[in-house]
């Protein structure tokens, strides 16, 4: 029997590794558009010893290791560039600690975030965390290392500015903790010690391997409600922005432009989440922010939109499948999206470039975005669906993904999420002391460059 | 079929419930990895179609462990969920078809199709523990079905339905040694010839005795025969008819001191919408407290016996998807869990002895019964 196989299979037991053809194919691809790229084995470990001596082994036989949650990024973050062994997390899934009073939770890597919303639901009504809108099947912690953005981001950040403790796997096999959880039973903050957490964070697994985290929690209001601000004049769009993340009164801030249905082709609708114990709460938010977007109303530059109940019902769905269900608007099983993270002010721009570049390659879009702390920054993602079944429609909406991460850079926005390709461009046009010191973290915590390579990968 | 399998986007809202408590799809929850999951399978099953992947055991098994349980038709969020344990069903149908499907799958279906049972028992030990009136046309047929005509678990549960609709008074009869199979395993996995010459028999024979009613107990026999193409008898659940004769004032029911989970099987729940009669069957016992499990009715987690796993059982072991409710249903604090189905029963009874626990499993009429027996 093949070493590595057998190897694994005493780590994991035989049931959770596999190198079957079937399980490999699967691995090698996710529900974008990137390239296939087979894995020699897929390993599904339960504990944080089990990851460890994954590591120790993939180091002893110089063979590459990719983690994975639940492949949802869609830009081919956990497709082994260079093979190896895929690391399938979710068998880690136990929900280890809730603080209640002190507004966190400890969770193993392979927890979904479906899961965790069910939890807290449970045990912590009161209590939730930002949630994104992917699938309820991905994982907390993918998320987290994608610096991914959820509905409490306006308020409080990237999600994984929330993270409050982390247990990692270096790549030379150690254990190693960040946080109050290094010094203390307690994991309620990553401050003020020096902010290790930042080697794994965006890193695409490149650094280790995430075996648990801890999570900020934050006040979860009895009522949600949803208002949405129609306008056609993009360049209001930072100025509405601005104006309502002044109030500080919106729990969630997101854009929506797209061609289809007709009745919105023209419009920007900005919808304006709010929240609160009690109606009366729920109406002081709503009579702030309609107040300061009063003038702009009575100049006509836009207005507030009247929502049906169904709509509303679906906009306020968490997560909303709407967006899941984006994936089938060509009857064919997909989606991409570039996530540009851009200046607000930038709106206008990427919305420009958006409408060029679907033209240009002649493929469907929409746009959705979602307001980044108190309009720090947006992420504005160029999405295009296409057909799983049709080789030219996979070939325009990839074309048009290139372009779109192309044009991010050029409007001084930064790709969220880049593939591995999309790295290559980020790599060329930044600060070249600053790709050095990517270079060097990776070598000292990976001499035996195991950790997924072909991603952030350096060639200088 | 192979011209909509491309839609399906991998997303993994089918794996889940709709609270999302925990993994739903029993297969996925067993084997753990992306391909066993409902949308690894069709991508799967698409490549497969397509050429890029050849049959192989392991494929076979992550067909044949679908058990049809339709919890990822009721998740998926895409316009085409309806149809999707249809397309599974059609690609297990094409590995039959090419000779492909498992020996035990194969034996499976020889023995219905040879026996008219799955085991391939003889058809003269069918009835032959039961002691009834055959069916004159007169009143009521009884389907016994095969999981209750050889499995002595499914044997008992059969006894207490009888019982009860003894003391109920119901006039009704069953067909004996002559029963045939409902055939709903040969539909489940695509065996569509063969479902259709059991339904046509089963058609037959209820047209020459003049049969206008029947009451399965299994709730796969209840599916098989709602879809037969010229039905011209009603079918009814034993558990709606129960339900029934307790609100006509024909059961008398005695307290019973009992904190009961209830189960539902996926033919009864997620095929065919019954939900409610058994639980109101439970409620109307006075003393009994019905507690839920968190996975119910919609969001019923599948015992793991369906498309043929109670017999060709791909799914055993320590995560066996039996063995993971029966720990959900202890969770829930009840002293019994309560099954409207035989499968149901006997893939529990396995599960609570390996399990090392002491819930008890009982059928709805065993428990029915004993409150009629207090009085
Ligand atoms: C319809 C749809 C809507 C979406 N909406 C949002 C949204 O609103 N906000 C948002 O932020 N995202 C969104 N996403 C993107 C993405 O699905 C989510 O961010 C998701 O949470 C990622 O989790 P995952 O488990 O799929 O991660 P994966 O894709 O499996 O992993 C992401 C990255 O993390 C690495 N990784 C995973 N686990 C570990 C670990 N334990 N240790 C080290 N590295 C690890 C992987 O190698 C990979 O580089 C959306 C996606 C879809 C399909
Ligand atoms: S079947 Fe539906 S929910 Fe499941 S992965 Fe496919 S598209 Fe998503
Ligand atoms: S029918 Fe049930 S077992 Fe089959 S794929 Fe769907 S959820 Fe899984």
């Amino acid at each position: 029997m093949d070493k590595i196989y057998k190897a694994l299979a005493e780590i994991v037991g035989e049931e959770f590794v596999s190198n079957r053809k079937e399980e490999l194919y699967i691995y090698s691809r996710d529900s974008g558009l990137s390239e296939p790229r087979f894995p020699d084995y897929v390993v599904m470990p339960r504990t944080v010893e089990e990851v460890q001596k994954i590591i120790q082994l993939a180091n002893k036989e110089k063979i590459h290791v990719v983690p994975a949650g639940a492949s949802l990024s869609l830009s081919g973050l956990t497709i082994p560039q260079k093979g190896g062994i895929v690391i399938d997390m979710r068998r880690m899934d136990r929900i280890l600690e809730l603080n209640r009073k002190g507004r966190y939770v400890v969770l193993e890597a392979g927890v979904t975030q479906g899961k965790l919303q069910a939890f807290l639901e449970e045990n912590a009504p009161d209590l939730c965390h930002s949630l994104p809108e992917a699938p309820p099947s991905a994982t907390v912690v993918g998320n987290l290392v994608i610096h991914g953005q959820g509905n409490l981001t306006q308020a409080y950040g990237f999600n994984s500015s929330m993270i409050s403790g982390l247990e990692v796997v270096l790549p030379n096999g150690e254990i190693c903790r960040i946080g109050s959880c290094s010094l203390s039973p307690y994991w309620f903050s990553i401050e003020p010690l020096p902010y290790l957490a930042g080697l794994f964070l965006g890193w695409f697994g490149t650094t280790g391997v995430i075996t648990k985290v801890g999570l900020r929690l934050y006040p979860k209001k009895k009522l949600r409600d949803v208002e949405l601000f129609v306008l056609e004049d993009p360049k209001l769009v930072s100025e509405v922005i601005y104006r309502v993340t002044h109030t500080e009164m919106a729990e969630d801030i997101t854009t929506v432009a797209q061609p289809y249905p007709l009745m919105f082709q023209g419009t920007i609708m900005i919808g304006i989440y709010l929240t609160g114990d009690t109606e009366e709460e729920l109406e002081f938010k709503r009579r702030l922010i309609w107040s300061s977007l009063s003038d702009l109303i009575k100049a006509k530059e836009g207005g507030f939109m009247a929502l049906t109940p169904d709509m509303k019902v679906g906009l306020l769905e968490k997560p909303m499948s709407s967006l899941t269900r984006s994936a089938d608007i060509l009857k064919g099983g997909g989606f991409v999206y570039c996530g540009a993270i851009i200046p607000i002010e930038k709106f206008p721009e990427a919305l420009k470039k958006l409408f060029e570049i679907a033209e240009r390659n002649g493929v469907t879009f929409a746009h959705t975005g979602r307001v980044i702390g108190r309009g720090h920054c947006m992420m504005f993602a160029f999405a295009y669906p296409f057909n799983r079944a049709d080789l030219e429609s996979m070939e325009k909406a990839k074309r048009a993904l290139f372009d779109s991460y192309v044009a991010t850079l050029e409007i001084g926005g930064v790709p969220w999420k880049p593939g591995a390709e999309e790295q290559k461009l980020i790599l060329e046009r930044m600060d070249k002391n600053s790709v050095e010191l990517i270079k060097r973290i990776r070598e000292l915590l990976d001499p035996n460059k195991i950790m997924n390579p072909g991603n952030w990968e350096v060639e200088l | 079929m192979s011209m909509e399998l491309h839609r399906c986007f991998r997303c993994g809202w089918c794996k889940l419930p709709s609270d999302f408590v925990d993994y739903n799809c029993p297969s996925y929850a067993k084997f753990r990895f992306e391909s066993f999951s409902p949308g690894g399978r069709l991508w799967l099953i698409r490549a497969w179609l397509n050429g890029e992947l050849t049959w192989s055991e392991n494929f076979a098994k992550i067909l044949f462990s679908c058990v049809a349980c339709k919890n990822c038709a009721e998740q998926c969020k895409m316009r085409f969920k309806d149809e999707i344990v249809d397309w599974i069903t059609s690609a297990k149908s094409s590995a039959i078809e090419k000779g492909l499907a498992p020996p035990k799958v194969r034996d499976f279906l020889e023995n219905i199709a040879k026996h008219g049972n799955p085991w391939g028992l003889p058809r003269a030990q069918r009835a032959s523990w039961l002691d009834l009136n055959k069916f004159e046309g007169e009143g009521d047929l009884l389907y016994i079905g095969c999981e209750c005509a050889y499995e002595e678990r499914g044997q008992k549960m059969a006894k207490n339905v009888i019982e009860l609709f003894k003391v109920a008074g119901l006039s009704f009869g069953t067909l004996g040694n002559e029963e045939e199979c409902d055939g709903n395993e040969a539909y489940m996995l695509g065996e569509l010839g063969l479902f259709q010459e059991l339904a046509s028999k089963n058609t037959q024979k209820f047209k020459e005795l003049g049969v206008k009613k029947v009451i399965t107990i299994s709730p796969h026999a209840f599916n098989a025969m709602k879809k037969y193409p010229d039905r011209d008898f009603e079918v009814l659940h034993f558990t709606q008819l129960l339900l029934e004769l307790i609100q006509k004032g024909k059961l008398k029911l005695s307290e019973l001191d009992l904190t009961v989970t209830y189960h539902d099987p996926c033919f009864l729940g997620r095929h065919n919408g019954i939900y409610s009669e058994p639980r109101k069957i439970l409620k109307s016992i006075p003393g009994l407290k019905l507690v839920e499990m968190k996975r119910n009715k919609e969001n019923s987690f599948c015992c793991g016996g369906g498309s043929g796993n109670f017999v060709f059982d791909l799914l055993s072991g320590s995560e066996s998807p039996a063995r993971l409710r029966v720990r959900e249903a202890l969770n829930t604090g009840a002293e019994i869990l309560a099954v409207a189905c035989p499968i149901c029963k006997a893939m529990f009874e396995d599960a609570v002895k390996d399990e090392g626990s002491d819930l008890e499993v009982k059928d709805i009429a065993e428990i029915l019964l004993s409150s009629t027996k207090m009085l």
